[in-house]
C-alpha cells in the first residue's frame, strides 16, 4: 500500500478536476453534450477511485452509505416531484411551462431540476452498488 | 473503418480469452473503441454515456464481482448444435432486419420527417436549452427518462437487496479494516 506513491499523487491531483468535469457536465448540458446521467456516473467514478487507491475508509468519510442510500430514492422523487409541481400549478404531469413567468425559462428550469433528480438517482446507484459488492468480498 | 475492426478484433479477443480478467479488461477496450466509433458518428452524448459507463463503471463492478467468484472460465466441452442454429437463425433475421433500413446518413429518411424539425427548429423557443438532445431527453420525453431514472432505482434496490440478503438477520456489518 505505501509502494504505489505515483498512483496516490497522480489520484490526489486528478480528483479533484474529476469532480469538476462531473459538475461541468451537469451544468453545462443544456450547451454541451452531457446531462445528469453522465454526471452521475463520472461522480460516481470519483468515488469509486478514491476507494479503490485510498481504501474503503476515505471513500466512506467523502460518500457515507447512509447518504448514498438515501440519494437512490431522492434523485426519482425530485424527478417525479418536478412533474407534480405541475400538476398543483394547474398544467399536465412534467409540463414545465409553469415554473417562471415565461414559458421558456420554466422549461430551462425544468429541465434543470429533472437533470438534477437523475444526476442524484445515478450516481447514489452507481456508489450503492459498488459498496455492496465490496462489502460482499469481504 | 479502422474502428470497426478493432471492434470485430476485440469481440474476437473476448471469444478466445478464457481469463475472466482478461475478458473484463477486454470488455473496457471494447466499449472505448464503441465510444470512439460514436463520436466519429458525432453522437457525442452517447459516446460519454459509453465511455462512463461501459469502459468505466461496469469494468470496475465486473472486476469487484471476479473478487467474488473465480477468475477462469470452465471451458464447456460439448457444443450444441441446436445453439448454433438458433444464432445463426436470429442473426439472419437481424440481418435481414437492416435491408429495409434506409440507407446510413440519408436525410430524407422517414424517422426524419415526423417531429424531428420541429425539435430542431423551435426548441431555443420553446425550452431555452439549445442542445437539442438534452431539451428532447428531459422536455419533450420526460416521461421516458422518468421511466430510466426509474429503471436505475429499482435496478440498483435489486442488486443490493440481492447482495446484503444473504447476510443473516441483525448480524451487524463488520467494521471496516483499511486494508484492501
Amino acid at each position: 500500500m505505501s509502494l504505489d506513491l505515483i498512483l496516490r499523487v497522480g489520484a490526489k491531483i486528478i480528483l479533484p478536476f474529476i469532480l469538476l468535469f462531473a459538475l461541468y457536465v451537469q451544468f453545462h448540458g443544456d450547451y454541451g453534450p452531457g446531462g445528469g446521467f453522465q454526471a452521475g456516473v463520472i461522480s460516481a467514478g470519483m468515488v469509486i477511485l478514491v476507494a479503490v487507491v485510498f481504501g474503503l475508509g476515505p471513500a466512506r468519510r467523502i460518500a457515507p452509505p447512509g447518504l448514498i442510500r438515501f440519494m437512490v430514492p431522492l434523485g426519482v422523487l425530485i424527478y417525479a416531484g418536478t412533474g407534480v409541481a405541475g400538476l398543483l400549478l394547474g398544467r399536465n404531469y412534467l409540463d414545465y411551462a409553469v415554473f417562471a413567468l415565461d414559458s421558456a425559462h420554466g422549461h430551462e428550469r425544468g429541465i434543470f431540476l429533472v437533470e438534477l433528480g437523475v444526476l442524484i438517482t445515478v450516481s447514489g446507484t452507481m456508489v450503492a452498488l459498488f459498496y455492496s459488492f465490496v462489502e460482499r468480498g469481504r | 473503418m479502422a474502428l470497426l475492426t478493432l471492434l470485430a478484433v476485440t469481440t474476437i479477443g473476448i471469444i478466445r480469452l478464457r481469463s475472466l480478467f482478461g475478458v473484463v479488461i477486454m470488455a473496457g477496450i471494447y466499449s472505448f473503441v464503441m465510444a470512439s466509433l460514436l463520436i466519429a458518428l458525432d453522437a457525442v452524448d452517447v459516446a460519454m454515456t459509453e465511455a462512463s459507463v461501459g469502459a468505466g463503471i461496469s469494468t470496475v463492478i465486473l472486476l469487484a464481482t471476479l473478487h467474488l467468484t473465480k477468475t477462469t472460465e470452465v471451458a464447456s466441452t460439448k457444443h450444441s448444435l441446436i445453439a448454433l442454429a438458433l444464432v445463426l437463425i436470429i442473426g439472419g433475421a437481424l440481418v435481414f432486419g437492416t435491408l429495409s433500413l434506409p440507407p446510413f446518413g440519408v436525410a430524407d429518411a422517414v424517422i426524419h420527417q415526423h417531429v424531428v424539425p420541429r425539435y430542431l427548429t423551435d426548441t431555443i423557443k420553446e425550452t431555452g436549452v439549445p442542445n437539442v438532445v438534452t431539451s428532447v431527453l428531459a422536455d419533450y420525453r420526460g416521461y421516458d427518462t422518468l421511466g430510466e431514472t426509474t429503471v436505475i432505482f429499482t435496478a440498483g434496490i435489486g442488486v443490493m437487496l440481492l447482495l446484503a440478503g444473504l447476510r443473516r438477520r441483525g448480524e451487524e456489518p463488520k467494521k471496516e479494516e483499511d486494508a484492501k
